[in-house]
């Protein structure tokens, strides 16, 4: 079953001339990391806080673990799912520990319990408990908070958690290190993740699949790959630069255009590629070392090689 | 002006039960006062945070330029030369600091960590008490402590249509044209209101948060 289904949801604000979101129906598969991509003022967000009803939609249903999300009253649903934003929102007068216990302490978890999990969720998101739980948010640089701002949103252990451009705030390399975090995050607790961001490299690293939206409608919803190699119209095309050879490589695993190890392999000095890197990476290791062959490797064992021309033939 | 400081000391000290009657009844006159006006001014103020424009704010701020002892002989036709004339007077005195102070306390509070106490699921109770009442209480604090100061001060006025207080001496001095009278009513006012404000200040400095 669908962790989130939108079915024809539509919103219209009051005394605004166009649809913030029109008509929107697709499923998020349970686990699934789904990302929210479009210029501002597409809708993503509108259609993002209708999940967790802090918007109410016009028209449509929004189904949560098939169940009509207005079944339940907002507070309760509320509670059942996690929510970060991009100005996170800590509570200043709040220590680290007490900003996390927010919601177990909401649905009523005992002290024990909630000490524990605070302790773990620390952890989860690499600050060390002893060292963060009782500093205060100012005491914190932006992605260390933003950190604190993912552990509180997984501490009442929701199965789904809404991000709303959780890391546009925060410098560029900090980004690349919030979104590895959240990757690893996500292969383990396997969450079902509804993303928001206009930044396309950020939609491509993070996306199972992605809803590229424009003007409140959903112009294609598929994953990264798919939607690089066939996009659905002009505007999709070049949002998420389809043309870009080199973009589409990096969502390419080295496995998958790799050549089985010949069988008088010999490793004599090649350089070596992991092989779940992408073929964009793999390019870059050839174009740098100007050599013509790399080892592919799964963990420290040789697994095969790869060459230039494979990456070529691969792209045809 | 050693002199005059030991005139009036010895003052002070011939007068003795009538001082500390006067300074209970100045202190009575502020506590009585401020609590009034802190009931009234500060629901209102939480109430005329939530609206979009700041109408109530800007009205008290223009009332603000009314002298109090205006409000007090304004206030003496209804209530007689009385000791409810002066707590009306001072009790409208004390409205501005407190009203304005708590409507920009919770009008101030970032609308991030609203959204984000609303996404987590917290009842509107819930975010009043746990979230914004706590933030905003610094700057509440701050217009209680101006208020005080000003009432302490003001407090004196009383004594103009009788009903006692510090003020007691200054009239006295006044009419008797005597310094050192007036020094035992003046004195004390200054160093309540220090004292009173340095007390507030550090109070608000032990609950300010870092933001």
């Amino acid at each position: 079953m669908s962790a989130i289904r939108f079915e024809n949801v539509s919103k219209q604000f009051a005394n605004v001339g166009h649809t913030a979101v029109a008509d929107a129906t697709f499923a998020v598969a349970e686990g699934s990391f789904v990302v929210l991509l479009g210029p501002s003022g597409c809708g993503k967000t509108t259609l993002l806080k209708m999940v967790n009803r802090l918007i109410e939609p016009t028209s449509g249903v929004i189904y949560l673990d098939g169940q009509d999300s207005r079944a339940v009253d907002a507070t309760t649903l509320r509670r059942q799912i996690g929510y970060v934003i991009q100005q996170i929102g800590l509570f200043p007068h709040m220590t680290v520990a007490e900003n996390v216990a927010i919601v177990p302490d909401l649905l009523k978890w005992s002290k024990e319990d909630i000490a524990a999990r605070v302790d773990e969720m620390l952890a989860l998101v690499d600050l060390p408990p002893a060292q963060y739980r009782d500093r205060y948010p100012a005491q914190l640089s932006g992605g260390q908070q933003q950190r604190v701002g993912v552990a509180r949103a997984l501490a009442g252990d929701p199965k789904v958690i809404l991000m709303d451009e959780p890391f546009g705030a925060v410098d560029a390399i900090t980004r690349i290190g919030l979104q590895d975090a959240l990757l690893q995050l996500q292969r383990r607790l396997h969450k079902t993740i509804l993303f928001v961001t206009h930044d396309v490299e950020e939609a491509l690293r993070l996306a199972d699949k992605m809803v590229v939206m424009k003007d409140g409608r959903v112009h294609q919803y598929d994953t990264p790959f798919n939607i690089l190699k066939n996009p659905a119209n002009d505007f999709v095309r070049e949002l998420v630069g389809a043309d870009d050879m080199v973009r589409q490589l990096g969502l390419i695993r080295v496995e998958a255009a790799m050549q089985p190890l010949p069988p008088d392999f010999t490793h004599n000095g090649q350089p070596t590629i992991p092989q779940d890197s992408s073929l964009r990476q793999a390019l870059s290791l050839l174009l740098g070392d100007g050599v013509t062959t790399l080892v592919v490797t799964d963990g420290a064992e040789p697994v095969g090689v790869l060459t230039l021309r494979q990456i070529q033939r691969y792209r045809e | 002006m050693l002199d005059l400081l030991h005139a009036t000391w010895l003052y002070a000290q011939s007068h003795a039960a009538e001082f500390w009657g006067a300074l209970a009844d100045h202190l009575l006159l502020v506590a009585v006062s401020l609590s009034i006006s802190m009931v009234i001014s500060i629901p209102i103020g939480i109430w005329s945070s939530r609206g979009q424009r700041t109408v109530v704010i800007d009205a008290f701020s223009t009332f603000r330029v009314v002298p109090s002892i205006a409000v007090l002989f304004l206030a003496i036709p209804f209530f007689g030369l009385s000791r409810t004339s002066a707590i009306i007077a001072l009790t409208l005195l004390a409205f501005p600091p407190i009203l304005i102070n708590t409507d920009a306390a919770y009008r101030t509070i970032s609308p991030a960590i609203r959204e984000a106490a609303v996404g987590m699921g917290m009842t509107a109770g819930q975010i009043w008490r746990r979230v914004e009442t706590p933030l905003a209480l610094p700057v509440m604090l701050a217009g209680i402590r101006t208020a005080t100061v000003e009432l302490v001060a003001s407090a004196t006025l009383a004594a103009f249509i009788g009903v006692g207080g510090l003020g007691l001496y200054v009239v006295r001095g006044f009419a008797l044209y005597d310094i050192s009278i007036l020094l035992v009513g003046a004195i004390p006012v200054a160093l309540l209101a220090l004292f009173i404000d340095l007390t507030l200040s550090g109070v608000q400095r032990h609950i300010q948060v870092s933001v």
